[in-house]
């Protein structure tokens, strides 16, 4: 039921409300309905056909500087 | 967005080593339940489970699997629909067809005349099969947790407001909050902290959560599914327990806002309301599950068929999926486990569900019951 992983907006119907994401390469049908000011270029989480959260990239950035740093520590 | 940093094996060794540092020093035994089946799928896939109980960690599964916690009587409910009413399609998610009762499942189930059991990905899915079969009637059996109920809550409005008198819902949504205060109040799991689902939080963000730390004194963190997110998570909850001081802590930052989704969460509260609602496993629980407000009477299945799933349908002989949910056995320790209950013959729903403990534990670990069986 659950992709679990994000996908990137690549089309957005007319009505605003549906539109297709890029799934492993894959065009897949996807509703925006519960997400404001869905973009093209946006990553989200879809489940159930639905996406339920934008992905905040300024916060994936700081979660990856903390996994560099442990990668760091580990190789020193 | 490069995701392979959170699969990459110095960065997971190195927060192991620190697992391990922070649980050596941690009252003894450490054990942290996860709330969310597609948590137990992932720590499984990735062979965590072995690695955090040589860390000193051992985690638990818990009541996440919305297919797994709903009671046969309401899949009985689905059933007998099913059966017994003519052109008639009963639409779900692909899980829900295989769960044992005592009358079938939907699966082997024979509809009547015209009637058809229709596996879909997506409630939306659903909507279309009634838009595209005027002849039919359509219910979207609906289980499911935050995650998911927004997404059919959707659907419903929709069919309302397109006036679809041909579509409804049958519900069993279930809210997570309230059974992780049952398991804490009922105190049998032992749990000394907690990995908060993903994508239920993205839904109803970190308030709700709040109790566990003020009321039980107990740490816990929301986590994302891969490899280095799952392990951040229970770094966080060890660090918590090494500071003496318990909260909700977020590691999943890029996808969960404190405030979950405002435009999820506001669908959910102009259509639905609290009600009491039966678990498998855990008993009755009040204001745990929701139902449609009576403005949405006209999507609602169960009033517009006055349908009750029935309380008394109990689990299969010998079945101790309940007590899987509530994190006091482990699917190997129940007697039908790989025995008589295997991912091709299930006897209960944690056999059935691709984010079911049983069938987790069956597929990664084998079907080796750790009770040794007599010869």
């Amino acid at each position: 039921m659950c992709l679990a992983i994000p996908v990137r907006v690549v089309g957005i119907d007319p009505s605003g409300e549906t539109g297709k994401v890029d799934y492993l390469g894959t065009k897949i049908g996807a509703n925006f309905a519960l997400i404001k000011d869905i973009r093209v270029g946006d990553w989200v989480i879809v489940h159930a056909g639905f996406a339920i959260s934008r992905l905040d990239e300024n916060e994936a950035r700081e979660t990856l500087d903390m996994l560099r740093e442990v990668q760091r520590a580990g190789e020193g | 967005m490069t995701t392979d940093l959170f699969h990459d094996r110095r960065v997971t060794a190195g927060l192991l080593a620190e697992i391990a540092g922070l649980a050596g020093r941690a009252p003894a035994p450490v054990r942290l339940m996860e709330v969310c089946g597609t948590h137990t799928m992932a720590i499984h896939r990735h062979g965590l489970k072995d690695l955090l109980r040589e860390a000193g960690v051992e985690m638990i599964s818990g009541p996440g699997c919305p297919v797994c916690v709903t009671p046969d009587g309401y899949h009985e409910t689905a059933i007998r629909l099913v059966t017994e009413r003519e052109n008639f399609i009963l639409a779900t998610f692909g899980d829900m067809t295989r769960i044992p009762t005592r009358l079938g499942s939907l699966q082997t189930a024979v509809p009547a005349r015209g009637s058809a059991v229709k596996i879909v990905y997506s409630p939306a899915e659903a909507f279309e099969t009634a838009r595209r079969n005027p002849s039919k009637e359509v219910v979207f059996f609906g289980a499911g947790f935050e995650t998911t109920i927004p997404a059919i809550t959707v659907t419903a409005l929709r069919a309302l407001s397109e006036r679809l008198d041909r579509f409804s819902v049958l519900t069993a949504f279930w809210t997570i909050p309230a059974p992780l205060r049952a398991i804490l109040t009922a105190g049998e799991a032992r749990i000394s902290g907690f990995l908060y689902p993903g994508h239920v939080s993205a839904i109803i963000g970190l308030e709700p959560y709040r109790f566990v730390a003020r009321e039980f004194g107990l740490p816990g963190a929301v986590s994302g599914f891969e490899p280095a997110d799952i392990l951040l998570g229970i770094r966080s909850v060890l660090e918590q327990i090494r500071d003496g001081r318990p909260r909700v802590d977020n590691a999943y930052a890029r996808v969960v806002r404190t405030e979950g989704n405002p435009a999820a969460r506001a669908v959910m509260e102009d259509a639905l309301e609290p009600c009491d609602a039966l678990w498998r496993g855990l008993g009755r629980i009040p204001g745990s599950g929701l139902r449609f407000k009576p403005q949405a009477a006209a999507v609602d299945a169960a009033g517009k068929y006055g349908l009750r799933p029935s309380d008394d349908a109990g689990d299969a002989p010998g079945c101790r999926c309940g007590e899987v949910l509530r994190g006091i056995l482990s699917p190997s320790r129940c007697g039908l486990f790989g025995r008589t209950c295997t991912p091709e013959h299930p006897r209960g729903p944690c056999m059935v569900s691709l984010e079911g403990a049983c069938l987790v534990h069956h597929k990664y670990r084998g079907p080796v019951r750790a009770v040794k069986r007599k010869i």
